[in-house]
């Protein structure tokens, strides 16, 4: 694929200020040829002499009926804070370890969690899903008979509606990427179109919004527009491949592709078609979005385009100068990521990173930029475009437009001061 | 056409359509009457569909506050260690952090009777009676000054009570129109 600027794919030219360089270098394999090797970062130095380690002398281990990472990688962990009330401990979150992951896939052990009421101890075997109300014909599902449906499968991610709200304090907090961002996974989702067992139940004309709730302690509800619920809703079984897991669900959670996390009801037990909004708790009370005038902005359904870089990011310092991937990800609750711009120079000049396929709609798309870093001070920086067209907002339109107190689907371009040490941290810039 | 043989005509058209839904689906929810499933059935609207029988005073939901609710909401809805439900009038506008209490910030008086039957008290949910909750509603409701003290809550007056934040609230510009 020729260059616009007609500069050879293999050029170390910048293709932006502070070190970014063109993205096809390394990411689409096209400096090989000729090129005469890369004057990046290599400090000359002999590798060690090679020995037989001792698991190469001996047998491994034998089988086991349930695989667990290495134990090497014991830090790749979920995140939680102790409960603000020990009498309630099951209030709260635990977050993604995004800057120890790669690619798309969130691993199920590694989901985020979000629970308002603990995780339940559900029996598929008594569990039930129920539609009613507006319906000709109110109808109760058994899982079994659930599992006999036809399936579809979908890459999805879920983001809660209060993820990256930390980045509308006032002063930049010191956190890294999984404190900020932790609140969004991204998994194949399999499950029976929830329009298949509303056409079973039959919908009565005056039906304009479900309201969907959980099994739960709290029975978390929301109401979901009856269009959005006919359009791409899933009743999901399986979680890459498996059973959801508790945390995400289990035996039956609903995927609302796009729409902000807490519609996603989990522990899914009814479903009641009805004429207008029931104005829920989470409608109402929370997940709105408070503006300056006093009035608040209600069902904030999509999840709106955003991107944040995992690698390089606080808690992964830079080893000294010389080459570095930037990576990260971008996603849109409205469709599809076309455009993922990296800045190495806190937002004066931008470059396009590659984007990793497959990119897929409402889902996470991963990027990647080859960056050349000097040894001075930079402020890394992404940006993304979705199909729709809209562009991820810097935080000060952000707050032009809602304030600071909107901290829900709070969708800032996010940024990375890097010292002369090479050590990241949160900013605002 | 004779009747009979239309009729014979209608029977094997509607049994060729059943035969085609069949083919979609496996068609095996099994009907449950809405009596069958009204433990369920918990949800109200801001019409007061779904609010059941039963009555609760101002009196009588003090002591229930301060038996079951007081010890994670603070005495009188101060809050602390949880959610505040008193107060903060006047802080939604601006720019400084707002105190969203029931009486600030909730738009409609039967969401507080749908969200403590299902989910208060937090260590036991669901174990509220309907008198226990709707006195619940009356002492919340008149410790923010919406009701008056003698006041009583039942299905026909509480969703009448005019929260003080009812027109606060306005669709996310940027969410597909429903309608």
């Amino acid at each position: 694929m020729a260059r616009k600027d007609n500069k050879p794919d293999g050029d170390l030219t910048p293709a932006a200020g502070n070190g970014i360089l063109n993205r096809r270098l390394f990411l689409e394999r096209t400096l090989m040829a000729g090129a005469g090797g890369i004057a990046l970062g290599a400090s000359g130095a002999s590798a060690e002499p090679l020995t037989n380690p001792k698991w190469t002398m001996e047998p491994g281990a034998p089988f086991n009926p349930y695989g667990k990472p290495s134990r090497y990688e014991d830090k790749t962990v979920r995140q939680f804070a102790a409960p603000a009330n020990p009498a309630t401990p099951g209030v709260g979150s635990s977050r993604t370890p995004h800057h120890l992951l790669d690619g798309m896939i969130t691993p199920n052990s590694l989901h985020f969690e979000r629970s308002h009421g603990g995780v339940p101890d559900i029996d598929p075997q008594q569990h039930r899903l129920v539609i009613h109300g507006l319906v000709k014909k109110p109808l109760s599902f058994t899982m079994e008979a659930l599992s006999r449906y036809p399936m579809t499968s979908r890459v999805s991610f879920i983001e809660c509606g209060g993820n990256s709200g930390g980045l509308s304090a006032p002063a930049a907090a010191p956190l890294n990427v999984q404190g900020i961002h932790g609140l969004l996974s991204c998994a194949e989702w399999t499950g029976v179109k929830l329009s298949t067992l509303l056409d079973e139940a039959g919908v009565d004309p005056a039906a304009k919004w479900i309201l969907a709730e959980g099994a739960d302690s709290q029975s978390v509800s929301r109401s979901i527009p009856l269009a959005k619920a006919l359009d791409d809703v899933l009743v999901c079984l399986y979680q890459n491949g498996e059973r959801i897991r508790p945390e995400n669900g289990y035996p039956v959670r609903l995927l609302v592709p796009g729409y902000s996390g807490n519609m996603n009801i989990k522990w899914l037990r009814r479903i009641k078609l009805v004429d207008a909004p029931i104005m829920t708790k989470d409608e109402t009370s929370k997940y709105t979005i408070l503006l300056p005038t006093g009035k608040a902005w209600q069902f904030v359904f999509p999840l709106e385009v955003k991107s944040t870089i995992t690698r390089p990011s606080p808690g992964l310092d830079l080893k000294g100068p010389g080459f570095y991937e930037i990576s990260g990800l971008a996603w849109s609750g409205n469709g599809k990521i076309v455009k993922v711009e990296v800045s190495a120079d806190g937002g004066k000049s931008w470059a396009p990173a590659a984007l990793q396929e497959p990119v897929l709609s409402k889902a996470l798309t991963r990027f990647r930029a080859p960056w050349n870093w000097n040894g001075g001070p930079a402020i890394l920086q992404s940006r993304a475009t979705d199909d729709t067209g809209m562009v991820q907002p810097s935080r000060a339109q952000i707050i032009a437009e809602r304030g600071l107190r909107g901290a829900y689907h709070f969708n800032v371009i996010q940024s990375w001061n890097v010292d002369e040490k090479g050590v990241l941290a949160n900013v605002h810039a | 056409m004779s009747m009979l043989e239309r009729s014979i005509l209608a029977a094997a058209f509607s049994i060729a359509a059943g035969l085609a839904v069949a083919a979609d689906t496996p068609q095996l929810g099994q009907p449950i009457s809405e009596a069958d499933l009204a433990a369920w059935d918990i949800s109200v609207g801001p019409n007061g569909v779904g609010l059941p029988a039963g009555k609760g005073t101002v009196a009588q939901g003090e002591a229930v506050y301060a038996a079951k609710c007081q010890a994670c909401h603070g005495e009188k809805g101060a809050g602390r260690p949880n959610d505040v439900l008193v107060g903060g009038f006047d802080s939604l506008p601006g720019d400084k952090p707002a105190l969203k209490t029931v009486g600030s910030f909730w738009p409609y008086p039967t969401t507080f009777f749908d969200y403590v039957r299902r989910a208060m008290p937090w260590t036991s949910p669901k174990t509220l009676t309907n008198d226990e909750v709707y006195a619940v509603a009356a002492y919340v409701f008149s410790l923010n000054g919406i009701i008056k003290a003698d006041e009583v809550m039942d299905a026909q007056t509480l969703p009448k009570v005019r929260m003080p934040n009812r027109d606060g609230f306005t669709p996310f510009p940027r969410s597909p129109k429903v309608d």
